[in-house]
């Protein structure tokens, strides 16, 4: 079932991949304004670099998240979904899953070419995708519920991104921080492990606190 | 209220002796809800919408078997059409193909015949004497007439 559930998100995806290279286009230009406006002071650049990569993600994972249940929602899929055997649990991590490979695995393959604009060694190049890989689920996940709740309401991008960003501050911090410290030469392994334990646990309670937003949207 | 996503404001809703809100999930492995709402995705063709559609209630279906089924619905040849180019009927006939699939005792139907012709309204009535002639429930909320012949039918008239 999950495997349906996660082809046929992925297979509507990829027949609407304007939306997801929008994203990228939007990840891309985003993280390159920057170094075009500060100038070739490479001291700086590597300094604002992780902060820069970081929250150009979390805006371009923003801009994915208003599609993940409101298709869904408005041609009556999403009601047959909760109305399956199957526990909504799973369905909302299928599509949490088919979401991240979508629309954040590009931004984690484009990441290391876009921080090479900032003069990053190849060892911080490394690191900034490790962070991206562990950290994008939890936007995705963290995404989800704000999706779920505000399905179906006027407005619904702008309160999503409200609901949402706050709650992305802790992985943002781990993220930048663990990239940082690779910049200086420090150990980047406290920040990654927190990142880890942040993923750990939204991938257990995200879901379940997304489907109960969905409930309650659809009722 | 009767697909349990609303819950009623007096009494509650039994099925088989239990409330279907406790029931969760279990209910629905009873139950095929069919809205106005039709849930087929423009993006997807007919086969993929209908096999698709039929695994998240958790029958996997051969693409042969999907294809015939999809025959009888009156669409041969326009399986592999992404459902955008269908017309509003031909989608609906789409959707409609799950009723042939699944084998749950409980239809709900919200009014699946809205933009369909002739024919198909006499497939959907053969469906559901089909259905009724197995032992099943059929709950049809409809603002057509639809005679169905079985043993015991209700009709609930409500303002019109």
């Amino acid at each position: 079932m999950l495997r349906w559930l996660v082809w046929r998100d992925l297979m509507l995806a990829w027949r609407r991949r304007a939306d997801v290279l929008s994203t990228l286009f939007f990840f891309v230009i985003v993280v390159s304004l920057f170094p075009l406006s500060i100038g070739p002071e490479t001291q700086l650049l590597r300094a604002i670099a992780p902060g820069v990569v970081w929250v150009a993600a979390l805006l371009a994972s923003m801009l994915s998240l208003g599609r993940l249940f409101a298709n869904d929602y408005q041609d009556g899929t999403l009601e047959q979904m909760l109305m399956t055997p199957q526990p909504l649990y799973l369905i909302v991590l299928g599509k949490v899953l088919a979401q991240w490979l979508a629309a954040e695995v590009p931004l984690i393959i484009a990441a290391p070419l876009l921080g090479a604009q900032f003069g990053l060694s190849s060892r911080t190049l490394l690191i900034l995708s490790v962070t991206l890989l562990l950290g994008t689920p939890v936007l995705s996940l963290i995404g989800s519920i704000g999706a779920a709740l505000t399905l179906g309401l006027r407005s619904s991008n702008v309160l999503v991104s409200l609901l949402v960003l706050p709650l992305y501050i802790p992985v943002l911090i781990f993220g930048a921080g663990a990239v940082d410290a690779s910049i200086m030469g420090m150990t980047t392994l406290p920040n990654i492990y927190l990142l880890g334990a942040v993923t750990t646990l939204s991938l257990v309670f995200a879901p379940w606190a997304t489907s109960a937003a969905l409930r309650i949207s659809m009722e | 209220m009767l697909c349990g996503l609303l819950p009623p404001a007096e009494g509650e809703v039994k099925w088989d002796g239990a409330n279907i809100r406790s029931l969760g999930e279990d209910y629905f492995t009873d139950v095929t809800y069919l809205g106005h709402a039709h849930g087929v995705k423009d993006e997807l063709n007919a086969l993929e919408n209908l096999r698709v559609s039929c695994a998240l209630t958790g029958i996997e279906l051969r693409k042969d078997r999907a294809r015939s089924i999809l025959a009888d619905m009156g669409l041969k040849g326009r399986e592999t059409l992404p459902a955008r180019l269908l017309s509003e009927g031909q989608k609906r006939r789409v959707a409609l193909a799950r009723l042939a699939v699944c084998n749950t005792r409980l239809w709900l139907l919200d009014e699946v015949m809205t933009s369909l012709d002739r024919s198909a309204v006499a497939l959907i009535r053969s469906l559901i004497e089909q259905h009724l002639l197995d032992g099943g429930i059929a709950i049809l909320a409809t603002h057509q007439e639809l005679e169905v012949a079985a043993e015991s039918t209700m009709r609930l008239e409500l303002a019109t």
